[in-house]
C-alpha cells in the first residue's frame, strides 16, 4: 500500500451531501477484471455529457483544478455500494485525502486500504473550509498524519481522528493481509477450538 | 451471573480469533459469498502472492451482477461481461471453490441463493463483496459487505480485521395495515434516520411487527440496512427461521440439525441487554412508502407530496435536495401519485422472492400493464423461476404484458443490459435510487412490489389500495 505521511494541497470543493459510490464510479464500469484505468471514469456521469465530452462546468474538468490532491466533499461521503473501484478511481486520478463531516463505513474501510485518507472535520471547520475555498481557490491545507493535525490556511490547526492501526499502516505503507497472515497460529488455534462451531458447508 | 448480551455481541464474541493492543480484532468468517464483479482483482492478488484459498468449503460463488437476464440459450453479448463471468468460473475451478455458474439450474442473486440453499445459517458471520450482504442477517447471522481487498483477505485467511460496531435496536411494534409491506417498514425507517443514520452501527430489528414477518419479508428489511448507513442488520432466529431452513441442501441433517437448533436458540438477545442506540416505530402508523429523490432516505408515503428544499435551514442539505429534485425533474409540493412512469421493475435482492412475485401477480391478475409502460419481472434465482412457473405466475405476468426474465441483478444495477434510458422514470422494487443507478439519466422511485405492480397498470405512481 502507498505510504502517507504529510500532504499539502489545495482542496477541490464538491459541496454535495451523500455522494454515493455509484456517482464516484458508475456500475457499468465495474465489468473490468483489472484495477487499472479507472481514473477516466471517476465521477463519469457528472463529468461527461451524453456524447462523452468533458463538461466544462464540472470541477474535475477545469484546468485550474488539475493536480489537486484533496477533495472537500459533503456529509456521508461514499455511501451505497461496497465497490472498492471507488477509492481505486479516486487515487488513480490523484486524490490522497478527502475532507468531510462523515464517511460511510465500507467506503472508509476501503479507502484506508488504498492509501486514501478520510479526514473527518467538525461542521464548523467543514463550513469554514468551503468558505475559504470560495474566497480563494489557492487556499491550501496540510494534513499531517503522525500528529493527526490539519493545518488550515492561516496556520490554525485542528485535530482529526484516525484509529491507531490504520495510522500505523498508512505511515509505514503496511499491508493488512500481510499482518493477518502473520497470525496464522491464532487462526489455526481458533479452528481447533472445541467450543467453536465451524460451519463447514457440505451438501448433505 | 454474566452481563446480558445482545445477539450482536454474542455473534461478535464467538468469532473473535485474536485481539492485540493497538489493532482491530481478528474476526473469523464462516461463510464467504463471492460474485463476478468484486472478486477478480482479489483472485489476482492471491495469485501474485502465491496464496491459496484457506477454506474453499466455507466459500461459495455465483454470477449475478453483470449476468444478462435474457434466455440462457443465448450467449453473453457484451464481451467484457462475458469475460468477467468466465473469469469467476475459472477462478473457482482453479481455487477449488464451489459455485453455481451461468448455466447452473441453481444460479441466482448471491443474496437469494445463500438462504435458498441453507448456506446462510443462524450464528454465522457472513461476508460478500457486496453491500447488500446484510440480507443474510434475517437468519440471525452477522452479515456485512466488504471491499475487494477484504475479499482477498478472507479468501486467504478466512479472517478480517474489524472494529466492534455500535448496537442499534430498531423496534417495530404493532401490526401492519393491509397493503403495507416489509419494504415499507425499511423505507420508512431510512426516511426517518437518513442514509447515514446507522453509520458505525449494526441494527437489530425486533418487536411484534418484525416477529410477524415471514423469512422472505425479514430478508427485505435486513437487505436495506446499508441504505440506512448500517453495515449489517439482523433479526434473532425463531421457529420461522428453523422451519425455513429445515431440509435445505446445505444445512446439517438429523442429530446434527437438532444440535444446531439447540445452539441457535441461545442466540437471541438476553433480557435486559443494553443497546447503544434505540429507535421505535409503530407499524399501525405506517403507509406504503415511495422514494422521490436520489437516495433511499428521500422517501414519503405514496400519498405524500414532494418536499420543498426551501423548508430546510442547512444550506448544504437544501442544495442537495434541490439537486436531487432537478435530477428527478419533480416539483416541490406536488403529489407523487399520478406521476407518469415509463418502466416498472420487479426484482433485485430486495424483492425478487416468491412472496414478492405472488404479490405483484396478485395485483396484475386479470389486468393489463399500461401500454406506455415497459414492465420487467426478474426472479431472484433459477429455482424461484421454476417455482413461479409451476404456480403459473409467469403466465399472469406475460398475459398482463410484462416481460418474464431469467435470474440476476438485472435493472437494479444496470450493468447487464437491463437499464433505463435517459430521462425515463421507473418504479422499482430494488434498493437504490441514486442518479444513474438504473441507467445513465434514469430516474428511480423505490417501492414495494404492490406499489410497483399497481403503477404498471395505471401508468402513473399509484397506491395499490386505491387501484
Amino acid at each position: 500500500m502507498a505510504q502517507f505521511t504529510t500532504l499539502t494541497s489545495r482542496m477541490m470543493p464538491m459541496p454535495v451531501d451523500n455522494i454515493d459510490t455509484d456517482q464516484i464510479i458508475p456500475a457499468r464500469f465495474l465489468k473490468t477484471i483489472s484495477k487499472e484505468g479507472l481514473d477516466k471514469q471517476l465521477f463519469n456521469d457528472w463529468r461527461y455529457d451524453a456524447s462523452g465530452n468533458p463538461k466544462p462546468d464540472f470541477i474535475l474538468n477545469a484546468p485550474e483544478w488539475q493536480g489537486v490532491r484533496i477533495l472537500l466533499a459533503g456529509d456521508n461521503f461514499g455511501c451505497g455500494s461496497s465497490r472498492e473501484h471507488a477509492p481505486w478511481a479516486l487515487t488513480q486520478w490523484g486524490f490522497r485525502a478527502i475532507l468531510s463531516t462523515s464517511f460511510a463505513d465500507i467506503f472508509k474501510s476501503n479507502a484506508l486500504k488504498n492509501g486514501l485518507v478520510p479526514v473527518v472535520v467538525s461542521r464548523e471547520v467543514h463550513a469554514k473550509l468551503f468558505e475559504l475555498v470560495a474566497a480563494d481557490a489557492q487556499a491550501a491545507v496540510t494534513i499531517d498524519l503522525a500528529s493527526q493535525t490539519l493545518t488550515l490556511p492561516g496556520g490554525a490547526k485542528v485535530e482529526f481522528p484516525v484509529d491507531a492501526f490504520s495510522k500505523h499502516c498508512l505511515l509505514e505503507g503496511v499491508d493488512e493481509l500481510g499482518y493477518i497472515l502473520q497470525q496464522a497460529p491464532a487462526i489455526e488455534a481458533y479452528e481447533a477450538r472445541k467450543d467453536v462451531h465451524l460451519n463447514t458447508l457440505q451438501p448433505s | 451471573m454474566s452481563t446480558p448480551r445482545t445477539i450482536i455481541e454474542k455473534l461478535w464474541d464467538s468469532h473473535v480469533v485474536a485481539e492485540r493492543e493497538g489493532a482491530p480484532s481478528l474476526i473469523y468468517i464462516d461463510l464467504h459469498l463471492v460474485h463476478e464483479v468484486t472478486s477478480p482483482q482479489a483472485f489476482a492478488g492471491l495469485r501474485a502472492r502465491g496464496l491459496k484459498v484457506r477454506r474453499p468449503r466455507n466459500t461459495f460463488a455465483t454470477t449475478d451482477h453483470s449476468t444478462p437476464t435474457t434466455p440462457r440459450s443465448l450467449p453473453i453479448v457484451d464481451p467484457i461481461a462475458k469475460a468477467q463471468v468466465e473469469r469467476l468460473e475459472s477462478n473457482c475451478e482453479e481455487f477449488g471453490i464451489p459455485y453455481f455458474g451461468f448455466q447452473s439450474p441453481h444460479q441466482g442473486i448471491v443474496h437469494v441463493i445463500g438462504p435458498e440453499n441453507g448456506l446462510t445459517q443462524p450464528g454465522m458471520t457472513v461476508v460478500c463483496g457486496d453491500s447488500h450482504t446484510a440480507t443474510h442477517g434475517a437468519f440471525g447471522a452477522l452479515a456485512f459487505g466488504i471491499g475487494t481487498s477484504e475479499v482477498e483477505m478472507v479468501l486467504a485467511t478466512q479472517c478480517l480485521l474489524q472494529r466492534k460496531s455500535k448496537t442499534y435496536e430498531v423496534r417495530v411494534d404493532g401490526a401492519l395495515k393491509p397493503g403495507v409491506t416489509a419494504k415499507d417498514i425499511i423505507l420508512a425507517l431510512i426516511a426517518r434516520i437518513g442514509v447515514g443514520g446507522g453509520t458505525g452501527c449494526v441494527f437489530e430489528y425486533r418487536g411484534t411487527a418484525i416477529s410477524a414477518l415471514s423469512m422472505e419479508e425479514r430478508m427485505t428489511v435486513c437487505n436495506m440496512s446499508i441504505e440506512g448507513g448500517a453495515r449489517a442488520g439482523l433479526i434473532a432466529p425463531d421457529d420461522k427461521t428453523y422451519q425455513f431452513l429445515a431440509g435445505k441442501p446445505f444445512v446439517p441433517k438429523d442429530a446434527a440439525w437438532d444440535a444446531a437448533v439447540e445452539r441457535w436458540k441461545k442466540l437471541p438477545t438476553d433480557p435486559g441487554a443494553a443497546y447503544d442506540r434505540t429507535i421505535s416505530m409503530d407499524a399501525n402508523e405506517l403507509e406504503p412508502m415511495i422514494t422521490f429523490g436520489t437516495n433511499p432516505g428521500m422517501g414519503i408515503p405514496v400519498s405524500g407530496v414532494v418536499p420543498d428544499p426551501s423548508s430546510l435551514s442547512d444550506p448544504l442539505e437544501r442544495d442537495s435536495l434541490a439537486k436531487a429534485l432537478r435530477y428527478m425533474d419533480l416539483t416541490p409540493g406536488k403529489p407523487l401519485a399520478g406521476q407518469p412512469v415509463n418502466v416498472v421493475f420487479v426484482g433485485s435482492c430486495t424483492n425478487s422472492r416468491m412472496s414478492d412475485l405472488r404479490a405483484a401477480a396478485g395485483v396484475l391478475k386479470g389486468r393489463k400493464v399500461n401500454p406506455k409502460v415497459r414492465m420487467m419481472v426478474v426472479p431472484g434465482s433459477m429455482e424461484i423461476k421454476r417455482q413461479a412457473e409451476a404456480e403459473g405466475l409467469d403466465k399472469v405476468f406475460r398475459e398482463a404484458g410484462a416481460d418474464w426474465r431469467e435470474a440476476g441483478c438485472s435493472m437494479c444495477i444496470a450493468m447487464n443490459g437491463d437499464q433505463l434510458q435517459p430521462g425515463e422514470y421507473s418504479v422499482s422494487t430494488s434498493n437504490r435510487n441514486f442518479e444513474g443507478r438504473q441507467g445513465k439519466g434514469g430516474r428511480t422511485f423505490l417501492a414495494s412490489p404492490l406499489t410497483a405492480a399497481a403503477s404498471a397498470i395505471a401508468g402513473v405512481v399509484t397506491d395499490a389500495r386505491k387501484l
